[in-house]
This record gives structure tokens, sequence and C-alpha cells, in this order.
């Protein structure tokens, strides 16, 4: 409930934050968002539309309110509306992120169970350098020299820039252009989970009800999956949590090289068009919507491990 | 201590992140190592060698016998790595290795400015709020979480789109600014571990004043772990800076940087991949060594300590 309440207040502070954008802009916003050459006629609709002849919290109330009814506001630039424009470029997102997750679970728990089975041998020595070493690698490197081997040198399809097939004409083209993207933010979650089960696996390893279900004869496979896995996933989500954010940045990152039409690509876009409604409308939109997921991930930590709740 | 940091992941659900690299920080702060004590190491001496090669390069960039970064020389257009250019030519005829070299000065600039800012603004008010407790406390921890909840990379991008034209300062005001709440988690953490301890108690019962024990008594203690998290806070900040410079959101062309090298690469990666790799490669390395460095030094003291 207290978190309730927090969220609640955290999406009001984004919610002015993203509102106050606007403001940051140098000069007379109705002049930077239509250019100078602009009618008194477009900047009157502009005024009303953004409210800007009341006060500022007027202005707020008015905004939010269109914003809580779904409607965004029509860009300038393109004259489509912002929420429909946001809606066509957020499937491509969460279809990106959902795969990496996919792929960066898959490996990252057997890796670590093997790591942490035997801390200091040689596959975990060799897990911990490299992941070490892919820590510094940032996703933008990644995605660029992925694209210069597979999709240049060795000349795979839909896999270079500007080569996205939507899902709905060709599934399999689509999967192929997301594979690389998928990939890229896969890497980085990889990393970053490994490191985290593996250290948390060791020390629950450590605990006296492995001792005892060991002296139990219960089989390794067993005592990893039912015994110590379910303790440490608590850290692994926490993480995972913590992630989303970083995800959806790498994921605009790749887009942007890429040219696949989702909320990274359309941002970068309008910012360089100077679409600030599109821009405000896309900032509001991820920043809730990590905010809400974090708050999910919450209540699922609680499922998982209700030790937490009742402190 | 593992439910230690159960507790610390489960009751923080609201953090943000900055950027994966950030994950090494956290780190530093929540496992505690079962190592015995450890000699830094050659490769430690190898990864400072480096970032001081670095930094010495980047400081004396415009003395140093390297071509001129900006001259585009039409004749040799992506000219593969030799004797003449040593890494090659750009796009537009530029000498990649004196860009690299001069690139590094953004990057630096940005990751030592922006954690000056994070660490004058986050680290006080961290040190503070973790020896006052109380209200105060309470108030600042909320307003820093709340913060961190704000996804730090989609905030810089938003307040960067908005407050144009770009320049370096700006950007390292708006990176700092970004990294102060993370700043004040880890340092108020750490601090707290100290604070409670009985030599603090024992200072108080002498009559110490405040400023004495937080200057005297518990910056030397956090001391340690502030200047590793420092390092690979560099490091989280000139990753972010590259993919910002990356989405052509940093300094504007032709002015050099490590991300607009590379951004600028991707039309011609079939012609001329040495254009991303040269950057790629020098970027990597310097996040790698400030990694290492600060990763070592964290396992070093906290032996230290535990010896103590």
């Amino acid at each position: 409930m207290r978190r309730l309440v927090m969220l609640i207040g955290i999406v009001f502070v984004i919610s002015i934050g993203s509102f106050y954008l606007i403001h940051l802009l140098p000069g007379d916003p109705a002049v930077v968002i239509l250019g100078t050459g602009a009618s008194p006629a477009a900047k009157a609709i502009l005024f009303h539309q953004l409210g800007l002849d009341k006060p500022v919290y007027l202005q707020y109330f008015a905004w939010i309110s269109n914003v809580a009814r779904g409607n965004m506001g029509t860009s300038f630039i393109s004259q489509s509306s912002v929420a429909a424009t946001i809606r066509a470029a957020l499937p491509i997102d969460l279809e990106i992120i959902v795969l990496s997750q996919i792929l960066a679970f898959a490996a990252a728990i057997p890796a670590a169970m093997r790591s942490a089975r035997k801390p200091d041998g040689a596959l975990d020595r060799l897990l911990g350098a490299s992941s070490f070493t892919l820590l510094s690698v940032p996703p933008f490197i990644i995605i660029v020299l992925l694209v210069l081997l597979i999709s240049i040198k060795l000349g795979i399809p839909h896999t270079g820039p500007s080569s996205y097939v939507t899902l709905a004409s060709d599934p399999i083209g689509n999967l192929e252009s997301l594979s690389l993207p998928a990939f890229t933010l896969a890497i980085g979650s990889f990393v970053v989970y490994y490191r985290v089960l593996r250290s948390d696996l060791i020390a629950t390893l450590q605990e006296e009800f492995i001792t005892m279900a060991r002296s139990k004869g219960l089989s390794q496979r067993r005592i990893m999956w039912r015994h110590a896995f379910r303790p440490s996933s608590v850290a692994l989500l926490g993480t995972a949590s913590v992630n989303i954010g970083g995800l959806l940045a790498s994921g605009f990152v790749v887009q942007y090289l890429l040219a696949i039409p989702g909320l990274g690509y359309t941002l970068i876009t309008a910012i360089n068009m100077s679409d600030y409604l599109l821009v405000q409308g896309i900032v509001l939109t991820v920043s809730v919507g990590v905010v809400v997921i974090n708050f999910i991930f919450d209540f699922i930590i609680n499922i998982v491990d209700p030790r937490i709740s009742r402190e | 201590m593992s439910d230690n940091r159960k507790d610390e992941f489960a009751t923080d659900p609201l953090v943000g992140d900055m950027a994966q690299g950030m994950f090494l920080a956290e780190e530093a702060t929540l496992v505690e190592k079962p190592e015995k004590t450890e000699p830094l190491g050659i490769l430690f001496w190898v990864c400072v060698g480096w970032i001081a090669v670095n930094v010495l390069a980047a400081v004396l960039a415009n003395v140093l016998p390297l071509k001129n970064p900006y001259f585009e020389d039409f004749n040799n257009i992506n000219v593969g790595p030799g004797l003449h250019h040593l890494f090659g030519t750009d796009d537009l005829g530029r000498d990649i290795f004196s860009r690299v070299v001069f690139g590094s000065r953004v990057s630096i600039a940005v990751g030592v400015g922006a954690m000056i800012i994070g660490f004058g603004i986050g680290a006080p008010l961290g040190m503070l709020a973790a020896y006052r407790r109380g209200r105060f406390d309470t108030f600042i921890t909320t307003i820093m979480y709340v913060l961190l909840a704000f996804p730090a990379i989609i905030a810089t991008i938003a307040v960067l789109s908005f407050w144009t034209p770009r320049s370096l300062v700006k950007i390292i005001i708006v990176i700092g600014l970004a990294s102060v709440p993370l700043v004040y988690r880890v340092i108020r953490t750490a601090t707290l571990s100290v604070a409670t301890k009985d030599y603090i108690i024992a200072a108080k019962v002498q009559g110490a004043t405040d400023g004495r024990i937080l200057v005297k008594e518990l910056l030397p203690n956090i001391a340690p772990i502030g200047v590793s998290f420092l390092l690979i806070g560099i490091a989280t900040v000139i990753t972010l800076e590259g993919a910002l410079a990356f989405l052509g959101l940093s300094v504007n062309p032709p002015t050099p940087s490590w991300g607009n090298m590379i951004n600028e690469a991707r039309t011609v990666l079939a012609e001329n991949p040495y254009l991303v790799i040269f950057p790629s490669v020098a970027l990597c390395l310097f996040l790698l060594c400030l990694n290492f460095i600060g990763d070592r030094l964290r396992t070093h003291f906290d032996v230290t300590e535990v010896k103590l």
C-alpha cells in the first residue's frame, strides 16, 4: 500500500517533469515548435492546444487530463496523433526486450548454476573473466560489430540497416531482423544476471538448509533447482527490474543503427526534426512504463519471497 | 551477509538504472568477497599505466606531433592503416589516429566533470544523511529514490533534446546531475555501515564536533569505497556519453569523440570498418581498465578492513 502511494507520487513527478520539458526550450515555445515562419492562425491553435494563454498550473491540469484520456496532442511536423504513433512503435520495443530476456535468462541461469557448483573452477574463472570484459563493451559497439560481421561480411538477409520486416507481413523475416537487436541486449543482460545469480547462489549454497538437503541424499539437480534457486531468484528478479531502464536505452541505440521503427528510432527522428510533442509523449510513456514495470516486479518478488513483505 | 544483500535488492524496487556498467558499483557495495589478502597484481598496474597514457595524450594532444584531426585530405579517403596514417583515414580523409586521441578528450572531460558534480552534491548529502539519520535522512532519501525511479538515460536524452544548442558543458551538467542520486545512495550505504561503529561513538563521547567526526573519522573510512565507485562511475558516465554521442545527442561534429566517430562510421561500415574498430577498441580498453582498477581497489580495501 505504501508502495502504491509512492508509485502514484513518482508518476506525478514524472508527468510534471515531462510537461515542464517544453519550457526548457529557449524562447517562445510556439516559435520553437512551429518554426519562425508560422502563421498567426497556426500559433493560435498551438497556444490553445498547449493552453499557453493560461497560468502554468492550469496548463498542467489541462495537459494531464488530456493525457489521461489518451490524447497527447497532434504532431505539428507529421500531422499525426502522438498517441497513435507511440502505439504503433511500442510493440517493436516490447518484442525486442522479451526476445532478449528469454535468451539472457536461458543462458544465465544454467551458466550461473554451473559456476556456483565449483567456485574458482576453470569454468567459473573463464565465465568470470569474460563477463567482466563484456561489462566494458557498450551495446552500441556490440551492435555495430555484429552488423559488420553478420550483415556485411556474412551477408545474412534482413539483419542489416534499414531492412526491418514487420511481424504481420513475414514472421520469419521479422525474427531475422530482430535477431541482432535481441542478441545485443541479451549479451548485456546475460552478463549482469550471470554475475548476480552466481554470487547469490554461492552464498545460498553455504546455508544450513542446503547441508540438510545434501545429508538427506537429494540429487544435485534437485538441490540446485528446488532449494538454492528459489531464494536466489529474488536477487535475480531485483536485478532484472533495475535492468529495464537500461534495456530500453540499449534498445534505442540498436534501433537507431538498424532503422527499426520502434520507440527509440521514432524518438531520435523526432528530436532531429524538432517534433517536440512527440518527444514529450515518448519520454512520458517510457518513464511511466519503467516505473510501473518496476512496481510489478516488486509485487512478483513479494510472491516469490514472502519473508520480504512481512518485515 | 547474503540476507542483507537480498533485502537491499528487494526493498529497492524503485531504483532506476543509469547504465549496465553501474551494476559493478552495486556489486561493489553489496557483495562481500571471501578472498584472502591479494596483491594488486601486474594487470592492475598495466591498467593504471594505460589510463595514464590516455589521460596524458588527451591533455597534451595539442603539443604532440599529431596530424590535424580536422584536416580533410580528399586525395586520401578511407585509406587503410599504414605508415603514413597509423589507423588510416575516414570518409573525409581525416586521420583516424589523431581523431581517436582528440576524441578521448570529450570522454575524459565528461567522465571527470560529471563525477565532480555527482560527488560534489551526492557525497556530502549521503554522508550527512547517514550520520544525522532522523527526519533529514528520510526526507533526502525519499527525494533521491523518486529521482532514481526516473530512468537516467531517458531523462538525459529528454533534457538534452530540448535544451539546445548542445555543448560539452551542458552535457556534463545534465549527466552529472543525473548521477547525484546514485552517488548519494552508495555513499549513504557506505557511511551507514561505518557510522554505528564503536570508534565513532567514542569520538562523540569525547565531545568531538559533528564536522570533525564527518571529516576526520567518517571520510577516511569511506574513502576507499568512494574511490572505487568513482572510477566505476567515470566508466559508466563515459559509456552514457558514448551512447548519447552515438545517437547524435552529444558534442556537435566536427569535434571528434569516440561515440560520434562510431556514429559517423555507420554510413560507411562496409567500405571502411577501421573507422568503427579503432574508436571502439579505444573506448572499450579505457572502460575495461577503469572497471578493473575500481574492482581491484574494492577487493583490496575490503580485505584490509576485514583484517583490522
